[in-house]
């Protein structure tokens, strides 16, 4: 009898956390997202005023844009960077984790403001990469100073860091069997068409994985725009995550603040659930429960 | 008799030899293209790092006119001037800073977290069904939404400007990312193990303290290691809670400093500035690498 509740003991402190941490600020800033707000007086109820300010506030359909392009432009390069070069260290070689660490690096390193700081070095006007371009007889780019090369310059730098996404895809590629593409070979199959039939299929669930984890992130980054380019030039890198932290912690205004976030909360989960829904059509599960086609 | 079949194993091996020899060139061939690949992508990934670094050596006027990473001459000169930062505290004043969330953070995450990982992976209780589902929905639930309650929570309770709000919720087990990477480990240990503790007199809480955490000692690090890097990054968290200058970690430090020299021009001071800041994570990053690399793909969460 006394058993049963043994378990609950242990997750006692999480669970405590869990509603002090999560559920509770869920719930607040939800309520919080209908009143007026401003730090210093009393919250007033003012029923959906903020959702319909958002719809008149420029810089709202700004950042709005800017977040979308961002997501729309990292995502998939990371993911393909990642694939890509997990599919070319599948392979027994020699010092494979030397290359391993190598790509590894970034993804560890990236998340530090230096980073950030040192990025605008790379693209200053005679960073390394203008002076690279060089090379080739490319003008000078003017990262900073035009909306898509500066929106490049923040995705650089999640893409960048494809590294972890490359490390998971490496552990799924190890563990397609080896006899799945000699079966294949022997069938005369080229290795274009394994890639296509036998990997890609295998490795959807990591791929989905890897895609839905992606895009949550990518709509939260903050610290690339705040860092790099803050948010210029003319909100062009403004995304949604600066709009909220400027809206609560620049000008208190908390009401309004918590409504935008809860509108990211949603588009986020819009997405995640798309990607759920559309799961079923291209994820390819195996019966087994280790993932592992026998 | 004899012969004829050594004869026949002589021309079977001689057969394999040739199959043997054309596939070991097809392989040479394939490790080649791959290494050629890794090579210039691990050279284009890394060279940034090294032209940063040899740019922290660099007069203003050479930083941007060279691609070269080398510098002319070694001047600690930057790191010297970058470490006084021009604000009024050194980086000793920021670094001591950081490590006082930190340090907390990593330990309470590894002690709650254990703990809550243990209560899930070994007990059934009611609900633990639900509960389970709840912990993965947060590995999902955007921080974002979360983030302006607990702002007011704790100017409530006046610990504004401390660093209480960047730990306190370690103690809670808050990242489920750590308790989910160490249910996966847990899984992994059989449950025998357990069992024949507890017939030796072990109570459950002696099972996780002398038979479970030895065995995940590689796993706990990793839970450690991985907490020290995203608490070191962590840059949100301080920037909004943090408002005094004598409390300023690394990453807002850094930033306030960078503020200050931009208007001096001094960039090699900005980049080595920049470079001391990183210098913890690079090495325990190097020091500790493979715990870092098994973790994700152990877990394979999180990028």
């Amino acid at each position: 009898m006394e058993k049963k509740y043994t378990g609950l003991l242990y997750i006692a402190p999480w669970l405590v956390g869990l509603i002090i941490f999560t559920i509770y600020p869920f719930i607040a800033s939800f309520i919080l997202s209908f009143t007026d707000y401003k730090i210093i007086y009393q919250p007033q109820f003012i029923g959906f005023s903020n959702y319909i300010k958002m719809f008149h506030d420029q810089l709202f359909w700004t950042s709005m844009f800017a977040s979308f392009k961002y997501v729309v432009l990292t995502v998939p390069l990371k993911l393909i960077f990642a694939l890509f070069i997990a599919m070319v260290l599948n392979f027994k070689l020699k010092g494979i984790n030397f290359y391993r660490t190598a790509y590894y690096v970034p993804s560890i390193l990236g998340g530090n403001v230096a980073v950030a700081v040192l990025w605008r070095f790379l693209f200053a006007n005679n960073g390394l990469i203008n002076q690279f371009l060089g090379i080739f007889g490319i003008n000078p780019v003017p990262w900073f100073s035009s909306e898509y090369p500066a929106l490049f310059t923040i995705s650089a730098l999640r893409i960048w860091e494809f590294g972890s996404a490359m490390v998971i895809f490496l552990a799924g590629l190890k563990d397609i069997p080896q006899e799945l593409y000699e079966a294949a070979a022997v069938d005369g199959a080229t290795p274009i068409r394994s890639f296509f039939k036998i990997t890609i299929p295998l490795l959807t669930p990591i791929i989905f994985f890897n895609l839905v984890m992606q895009i949550i992130q990518a709509f939260q980054e903050f610290n690339g725009p705040y860092l790099i380019t803050g948010g210029g030039p003319l909100y062009k890198t403004y995304l949604f995550p600066l709009l909220i932290y400027d809206n609560a912690f620049k000008y208190f205004n908390m009401g309004y603040a918590s409504a935008l976030s809860w509108v990211l909360f949603i588009i986020i989960m819009i997405f995640t659930a798309l990607v759920f829904r559309s799961s079923r059509y291209w994820v390819f599960y195996s019966d087994s429960d280790e993932g592992e086609v026998k | 008799m004899v012969n004829l079949i050594e004869n026949r194993n002589k021309n079977f091996n001689l057969r394999q030899n040739s199959d043997y020899r054309k596939r070991e060139i097809k392989r040479t061939i394939n490790s080649a293209v791959r290494y050629t690949i890794l090579s210039i992508g691990a050279f284009i990934m890394l060279y940034p790092i090294l032209w940063l670094i040899g740019a922290s050596f660099k007069t203003n006027s050479e930083i941007f006119t060279s691609i070269s990473f080398i510098p002319p001459r070694i001047d600690f000169t930057p790191y010297i001037k970058g470490w006084i930062t021009g604000t009024q505290y050194t980086f000793a004043t920021y670094f001591a800073n950081t490590f006082k969330y930190v340090i907390p953070r990593v330990v309470f995450t590894v002690f709650s977290s254990v703990i809550t990982a243990y209560g899930f992976a070994r007990f059934d209780f009611p609900f633990k069904k639900p509960l389970f589902g709840i912990l993965i929905a947060t590995l999902f639930l955007p921080e974002v939404v979360t983030r302006i309650p607990l702002y007011l929570l704790w100017k409530q309770l006046h610990l504004l400007d401390t660093f209480v709000p960047l730990y306190a919720p370690m103690i809670f087990a808050n990242q489920a990312f750590f308790v989910f990477m160490l249910i996966q480990f847990f899984r992994t240990i059989p449950r025998e193990l357990d069992e024949a503790a507890i017939i030796d007199g072990c109570n459950s809480f002696e099972v996780l303290t002398k038979i479970l955490v030895p065995t995940l000692k590689p796993a706990i690090i990793t839970v450690a290691l991985f907490q020290f890097m995203w608490s070191m990054n962590d840059f949100m968290g301080p920037l909004i809670y943090i408002s005094s200058v004598e409390k300023y970690p690394v990453s807002i430090a850094l930033k306030m400093a960078i503020d200050t020299t931009e208007g001096n021009f001094a960039w090699n001071q900005i980049i080595a500035m920049s470079l001391i800041a990183l210098l913890p994570s690079i090495i325990v990053f190097f020091a500790a690498q493979k715990y870092f690399v098994e973790g994700i793909a152990t877990t394979g969460l999180k990028g």
